[in-house]
């Protein structure tokens, strides 16, 4: 892990759900609330919609940190995709961690249409969490990792 | 054994099924066996070398062998989780298969090894094994064998879990390494049975094909989200591995976690939903913001 570095700032990708966090982060943007501008958001129709391979690809392609949002339980616009995906991303978190990834560069948050200044905290929040874990180097440098590559080599930087 | 080459004779004789699949010597070990007429019925076996988890061979993918006709098929306690999952999944029915259950003592690690159980020869599964005796059967034989020695290897799930996690990563970078993504171990996987796999797909392409570390961790953590609440722990993917990558544990600590999370433990109850894509409205949240 690299030494916390202030300059550095973090690339995170958000992926929401259209009916209740897509539509809070409007809402943060249109109350003007002022917020890190590191957030990328993906816009999908429900959380259930989420497979982990988007947050695999996102790490691939250089993302440091992922945000993933929805409706509150009870209030998915399609009565139960926020609770499948629940169960998925308790696993997944755990898949995660157990391989070595950090859960801080993870965040799950349940963010409604009207809670525009949760959304705020949820991206502040979450930057200044991935900003002191540094950049996340360690993921981008295997795609320069080859199966020949001899123990201990030099990645390229 | 010989009551298992009598229910089979039977079987096959009386025309109730027209492949009995079981286990055989070959000339380096025990090998799967598929016996299709009574006369052959003979040289089914069990013993500590039946090692292989033959309800892959019922997994729908492999469509060839349907033209064998209706199966038997010889399971121990672990083999009959895969059936029942299959079931419970739709890919078969019930009744159109006949399971055969053996009462299992453990077995070896590998199907060439010789027959006898140390601590060393088991394999490690069987230490945690709660279904020795398969409920899930249509016929039950074998004598009550006695309970498997503990293997003396350790549990490196456990260790994995209290490192730090930059060690978990090094581990993981170092194995997944030597992956030369030949998908052996989704071949060999009873619950696999996607007919076209993501790994396969190119439109969009979600998992590179080339064996670089960080396509192979994306396979793996790919494969490990679709086993979970469905792997039964039968370690065909850890043997099958050219690369020898422990993959059994990274399953281990999944299943772990679905048992506590979702106190939901794979059985050969082929009623009880599957935890993924099941839901309780008071799930446990505490890692949601």
């Amino acid at each position: 892990m690299t030494e916390p570095n202030e300059s550095f700032e973090p690339k995170i990708v958000a992926f929401v759900c259209n009916w209740c966090t897509y539509t809070g982060a409007d809402l943060a943007g249109t109350s003007r609330l002022q917020m890190a501008p590191n957030v990328r958001v993906v816009r999908l129709p429900c959380t259930g919609r989420i497979d982990p391979l988007f947050v695999i690809k996102a790490f691939e392609r250089g993302a440091d940190g992922v945000i993933v949002s929805g409706c509150h339980p009870a209030d998915c616009h399609y009565t139960a995709g926020n609770y499948h995906a629940r169960r998925r991303f308790a696993i997944f978190r755990d898949v995660l961690s157990f391989m070595g990834v950090d859960t801080g560069r993870i965040t799950f948050s349940w963010v409604s249409a009207s809670e525009g200044g949760k959304w705020r905290d949820v991206v502040n929040e979450t930057t200044e969490r991935v900003r002191q874990l540094g950049p996340f180097i360690d993921y981008q440098a295997l795609s320069f990792a080859s199966a020949a590559m001899p123990k201990g080599a030099e990645l390229p930087s | 054994m010989k009551e298992l080459q009598d229910l089979a004779h039977k079987l096959l004789s009386d025309g109730a099924v027209t492949v009995v699949m079981g286990w055989e010597q070959g000339p380096r070990g025990v090998r799967p066996a598929m016996i299709t007429t009574a006369a052959n019925s003979h040289r089914l076996i069990f013993d500590p070398r039946c090692v292989h988890n033959l309800a892959t061979y019922l997994n729908p993918r492999r469509s060839h062998l349907k033209s064998l006709g209706k199966p038997a098929i010889v399971v121990k306690g672990c083999d009959a989780k895969a059936v029942a999952g299959l079931i419970r999944e739709s890919q078969i029915k019930r009744e159109d298969v006949v399971i055969i259950g053996v009462r299992c003592g453990g077995v070896v690690r590998k199907p060439t090894q010789a027959p006898e159980l140390t601590t060393d020869t088991v394999s490690p599964r069987c230490g945690r094994c709660d279904a020795r005796e398969p409920k899930l059967v249509d016929h039950l034989v074998g004598p009550a064998l006695p309970e498997p020695p503990k293997t003396c290897s350790v549990d490196m799930v456990a260790r994995l879990e209290q490192m730090p996690v930059q060690e978990r990563w090094a581990f993981w970078r170092e194995e997944l390494s030597r992956c030369i993504r030949c998908h052996a171990c989704r071949e060999i996987c009873p619950m696999c049975f996607c007919s076209t796999c993501v790994a396969d797909k190119s439109r969009p392409q979600w998992i590179e094909t080339s064996a670089t570390p960080r396509a192979n961790l994306a396979w793996q953590m790919t494969r490990v989200m679709h086993m979970a609440g469905r792997c039964v722990g039968c370690g065909e993917c850890t043997r099958a591995c050219p690369a020898e990558i422990p993959l059994g544990l990274i399953l281990a600590h999944v299943a772990q976690s679905v048992e506590q999370r979702f106190s939901y433990r794979v059985s050969d109850d082929p009623t009880l939903p599957a935890p993924v894509g099941a839901f309780k409205t008071d799930d446990a949240q505490e890692f949601i913001l």
